[in-house]
């Protein structure tokens, strides 16, 4: 376990706050893009003892996808979509953090209860990779901004990544690549539609697409 | 108690309006002012404590009980905080929970005083003071609370004298989330910017400034006082953490502490002078933010 393990999980999980606070869909990518090279630096650090050029490029990978491919393309849509630059919650960002600081010390509770079949490579792997999909989670339900639930969608993943780098040490790399491909798919595919939508609707309200439908009854 | 445990607070008394006057002064320069001189709270008090006072008819004793006991409770917190390594003279197992108790009389006879007046503006004030403080208050327990953890005690003392560079190097990440969730409370507490604006005087946008409108002479000369002790008590909490010399020297240690005030002082002139005051929904979520930090260390340390 490298030394830059712990800084990393904690400006991981305050990030996640962070988002929970925000309410600007920019400043929103730019804190996930934040969390892309995190976890980049993080996949270096919890391999430092046996450094190979396997795990070099993952986090290159990791860096290049997370850290700057998904952030273009959602500034793009964002900036074609000509929206509300704001997320919409529908849960205000004061209750949003307090939930989070629940969340927190409920993962904190739960990973010291959570039979685990390794040890992980910090103490703090496990809560915080629980308490960022958490927020990945909240963030999806509460926000009404389309975007803002492509966001939270990378943030569960980010969660679900440091998982498993904190606990399951040499995932095979044809896991993690698969892994990154379907989260790069789903996100481009999701970048689209959230472009094709709002062309139809000049709007990217998810609360509204429940109106969709054939049935005209 | 020993003589050099005098220090702490008479370091207090003496010198804490002198951070107010390096603050000021760096908001000067950055602005490209000269600024008022560095001993300049020192003469407002003196010609404040000259005047005499005007007492509104619709106010009673509580009005003028406020300023009192506000420098009364703020006068005894200074026994209880040590200034960096140099203990304090007044030191037993949960003094933490006298001083934050201390500070929060200070902060309720001013919020009654303010209501005592019957004036909206002041009443809109000490709902925003309120407010804000039922968000501060519980940062500054838990980063005291995580420090104590550490450190083993409940006394402000024996636990600022235990943060020294191996516990530094031992706690490195708890402590630098500590030290920005102390920040943000000696920020809010204080009224200074992004929080509360202490020099505007626009009725909308006060929060400490408007709840004082209505005491004059004597009166303010303690409000104003208060504040810069309590400025100077908060900044002590923070400098203690950040700045860990613990060499047993206690000129050594006071000095470095000194040192380390004055370095948050300037920071926090050019803290105001590079930033606005947030809107004030904007606050709470920068108070939960600290919370979040606070709890997050509290959770990382490991008796």
């Amino acid at each position: 376990m490298g030394a830059g393990v712990d800084p990393a999980l904690v400006l991981l999980a305050l990030t996640s706050v962070l988002l929970l606070g925000s309410s600007r869909l920019t400043r929103g990518i730019r804190i996930v893009a934040f969390q892309g090279i995190l976890l980049g630096g993080l996949t270096v650090a919890a391999h430092a003892h046996e450094l190979s050029a396997r795990v070099v490029a993952l986090a290159l990978l990791i860096l290049a996808l997370k850290g700057a491919a998904f952030p273009w393309l959602l500034s793009r849509v964002l900036q074609r979509a000509d929206v509300r630059r704001e997320v919409e919650p529908l849960v205000s960002y004061i209750i949003s953090m307090m939930a989070g600081t629940l969340a927190l010390a409920f993962s904190f509770w739960l990973s010291a209860r959570l039979p685990l079949p390794s040890l992980p490579i910090s103490t703090l792997a496990v809560p915080v990779a629980l308490f960022t999909t958490q927020v990945g989670l909240f963030l999806i339900v509460s926000r009404r901004t389309a975007l803002m639930q492509v966001l939270a969608y990378l943030v569960l993943e980010n969660g679900i990544y440091t998982f498993g780098v904190g606990v399951v040490q040499g995932t095979p790399m044809i896991v993690e690549l698969g892994i990154l491909l379907d989260v790069f798919v789903a996100v481009f595919v999701m970048g689209i539609a959230i472009f094709h939508i709002n062309r139809e609707f000049d709007h990217i309200d998810a609360n509204q697409l429940t109106l969709l439908t054939d049935w005209t009854g | 108690m020993t003589p050099a445990s005098i220090s702490s607070p008479l370091s207090a008394l003496l010198l804490a309006p002198f951070l107010l006057g390096v603050t000021r002064r760096t908001k000067a320069i950055a602005a490209g002012r000269t600024g008022p001189p560095l001993l300049q709270t020192y003469y407002d008090l003196a010609k404040l404590l000259r005047k005499s006072v005007v007492y509104s008819r619709t106010t009673t004793w509580v009005f003028r009980a406020g300023p009192v006991v506000g420098l009364a409770a703020v006068l005894c917190a200074t026994a209880l905080v040590p200034l960096g390594g140099v203990p304090a003279p007044c030191a037993f197992e949960g003094d933490l929970f006298l001083f934050a108790y201390l500070l929060g009389l200070l902060r309720f006879f001013t919020v009654v005083a303010a209501l005592d007046t019957g004036s909206s503006f002041e009443g809109m004030g000490a709902s925003r003071e309120v407010t804000f403080a039922a968000l501060a208050e519980p940062v500054l327990l838990l980063a005291l609370a995580a420090i104590a953890r550490t450190v083993g005690s409940l006394s402000l003392s024996t636990m600022y004298s235990g943060v020294d560079a191996t516990e530094w190097s031992r706690a490195s990440a708890a402590f630098a989330l500590l030290g920005g969730a102390l920040v943000v409370v000696f920020l809010a507490e204080n009224g200074r910017v992004p929080v509360d604006d202490p020099t505007t005087h626009l009725e909308l946008t006060m929060i400490h400034e408007v709840m004082v409108l209505d005491h004059g002479g004597p009166d303010l000369a303690f409000i104003l006082y208060s504040g810069v002790v309590k400025l100077w008590l908060l900044g002590a909490l923070l400098v203690g953490l950040i700045v860990p010399v613990r060499s047993g020297h206690v000129w050594l240690d006071g000095a470095a502490a000194i040192a380390g005030m004055i370095g948050v002082a300037v920071v926090t002139g050019i803290v105001e002078s590079s930033m606005a005051r947030w809107r004030l929904v904007r606050v709470p979520q920068f108070l939960v933010g600290a919370g979040v930090m606070s709890v997050l260390a509290l959770v990382l340390t490991r008796g």
